[in-house]
């Protein structure tokens, strides 16, 4: 018998898919194509304090191999998720990750402490590299100080555990993976997505309304990969992995990178069932490998990384 | 809009034709048990055109002519980009990934005794099978169709069968010279209701030439996932200040005088 279980602070996984945070609603649209008690967690949408209406269209443009997005951060607000969203996703037997967003350190804080006092909200996402927002967001993921700071005060209101959820978009991640460790983290979720951008050739225009984007898809994992390979290997904090998942083999490169859990984003918008599909591939892709557990693909590349 | 729940399906469809019937305009059937999900012309589905990350996402067609019968569906797109240019490689016995059908089609029975159907371009496809809905309803249908040129008009014939159709192109080449408001300027509004499908200024401008009349429009929007997941293509209403719409997903059909573009 295949163990797919992994044991995370707050959160004790079936198994370690988990669709992401922007990628997945609040999970009603992949309710009416499978059932969510599948899956390992779910990375529900970024909540702030009040409701955002989010960036002008177009908000996505197709890039090879990958995606440009500019959403920004469109959602119902605090109270209409802690009101309606959460209490719907409690018909599932699947643990919630939180994602919590804002432009000042009190909008963090006040989203955290009220978010993590809902009963099927297990852990948070602290999402300071959302790439999209003109403030907050990433201005708090590129600073190792801010970054820590931000830390620090949502640890001391949240009643759940709290990974921080970092931008590749700096020069030395690992700086800022200690600084969030520093700070009290108990977690961290890696990657969001890449700046870039997209031009119309006729026009020369940006094809984004926002200008600019968050890159997104196979396109990034090699990034990803990496950057969990470095940060895994430099701080204790456990890591739940992602950046361009698209099958079972890109979970296991992530296991092996030094993820304890793998998110799915991007690939949900090409198959909608991807993420229940890689659940029930996952046993035998292990077994296949020679491993019983889950948990001891975990860093394997660092054992065998040896330089 | 109708909201419905209807079942959402990912099948491997199998393509029985595919042909160029206009100027880059193809004319794509598929057949499979997917098919029996449709419940209403003007819904789409969302096509993957290759096993690949290249293209990536998945393209967003509309349906133009549902067969029940033989579980078959067709489609009508312009190759134009990486994607559908891919499609219109695709031969019949061909595999086609489908994931659908997508959204809320027109309200058929909103139509009293005579509607008018106004489309434009690649917007023209969905409006056939509603032809044909509302023709089987006794609800008699006038057509307005517009397009670059004589080399892009297609399925002419077709709505001819099934009511008066006047076609407008912008160089003049065939029809009358212009855009649809053209046509519709010289034609009166003997109708009860109009649909509308096409590029956005067309719908304005349509919007704006009845607006004491009952009218339903299909709109385009950039999507990613298709099911109302991923906030791609959101619209702002007349509702309030703070209200939206998902065009996948609440549409892409709504009321007039709802969908601020």
């Amino acid at each position: 018998m295949i163990d797919t279980t992994v044991s995370l602070p707050g959160l004790e996984l079936k198994n370690p898919i988990i669709p992401s945070s922007g990628c997945f609603g609040f999970g009603k649209e992949y309710a009416r194509l499978y059932d969510l008690s599948q899956l390992g967690a779910i990375m529900v949408k970024s909540t702030t304090v009040e409701p955002r209406l989010g960036n002008p269209t177009p908000r996505v443009a197709e890039t090879a191999s990958g995606m440009l997005n500019a959403i920004g951060l469109q959602n119902p607000g605090l109270q209409k998720v802690m009101e309606e969203e959460l209490p719907w996703l409690e018909q599932y037997d699947v643990p919630i990750i939180a994602n919590v967003a804002g432009t000042t350190t009190e909008d963090y804080v006040e989203v955290a402490k009220a978010i993590s006092q809902a009963p099927n909200v297990h852990a948070l996402e602290i999402n300071i590299s959302c790439p999209n927002v003109k403030e907050g967001g990433i201005t708090f993921g590129t600073d190792p100080a801010i970054a820590q700071q931000l830390t620090q005060a949502v640890k001391a209101v949240s009643r759940v555990p709290v990974y921080i959820k970092l931008s590749p978009n700096v020069t030395d991640i690992v700086s800022i993976a200690k600084a969030v460790e520093a700070g009290g983290a108990d977690g961290l979720t890696m990657i969001n997505t890449l700046l870039g951008m997209r031009l119309d050739p006729k026009t020369g225009r940006p094809v984004i309304a926002n200008m600019t984007g968050g890159l997104s898809g196979p396109a990034v994992k090699p990034v990803a990969l990496r950057m969990v390979y470095e940060v895994s290997q430099q701080t204790s904090l456990p890591i739940i992995g992602m950046g361009g998942v698209s099958n079972v083999d890109d979970v296991i490169d992530f296991l092996s990178a030094g993820a304890s859990a793998v998110a799915v984003g991007t690939a949900n918008f090409v198959n909608p069932f991807i993420c229940p599909e890689i659940v029930n591939q996952l046993p035998e892709k292990l077994q296949e490998l020679g491993y019983d557990k889950v948990e001891e693909l975990v860093g394997r590349s660092h054992r065998l990384c040896v330089r | 809009m109708i909201t419905q729940q209807q079942k959402i399906r990912q099948e491997c469809m199998v393509i029985v034709e595919q042909k160029e019937i206009a100027d880059s305009i193809f004319e794509l059937t598929v057949e499979g048990a997917l098919t029996e999900e449709m419940s209403a012309p003007g819904q789409f589905v969302h096509i993957r055109v290759a096993d690949s990350y290249e293209p990536l996402l998945r393209r967003p067609l509309s349906v133009a002519s549902i067969d029940f019968e033989h579980s078959r569906f067709t489609m009508i797109y312009r190759a134009e980009g990486r994607g559908t240019n891919l499609l219109a490689e695709k031969r019949a016995g061909d595999a086609l990934d489908v994931l659908g059908p997508l959204g809320n089609g027109f309200p058929v029975d909103k139509a009293k005794s005579k509607a008018f159907l106004i489309g434009g371009g690649i917007g023209v496809p969905p409006l056939y099978e509603l032809a044909k809905a509302l023709n089987k309803k006794g609800i008699e249908t006038v057509h307005i169709l517009g397009f670059e040129n004589k080399k892009s008009v297609f399925y002419e014939e077709q709505f001819r069968e099934l009511g008066d159709t006047y076609i407008a192109t912008v160089d003049g080449s065939h029809g009358t010279k212009g855009f649809v408001t053209h046509v519709l300027d010289r034609l009166p509004a003997d109708f009860d209701t109009y649909f509308s499908c096409g590029p956005t200024p067309m719908l304005e401008a349509v919007q704006a030439a009845y607006p004491e009349k009952q009218g339903f429009l299909s709109y385009e929007q950039r999507m990613a996932c298709g099911i109302g997941a991923c906030f791609a293509c959101v619209c702002r209403t007349t509702k309030s200040e703070t209200d939206y719409v998902k065009v996948c997903s609440d549409g892409p059909v709504f009321a007039a005088g709802v969908v601020i573009s």
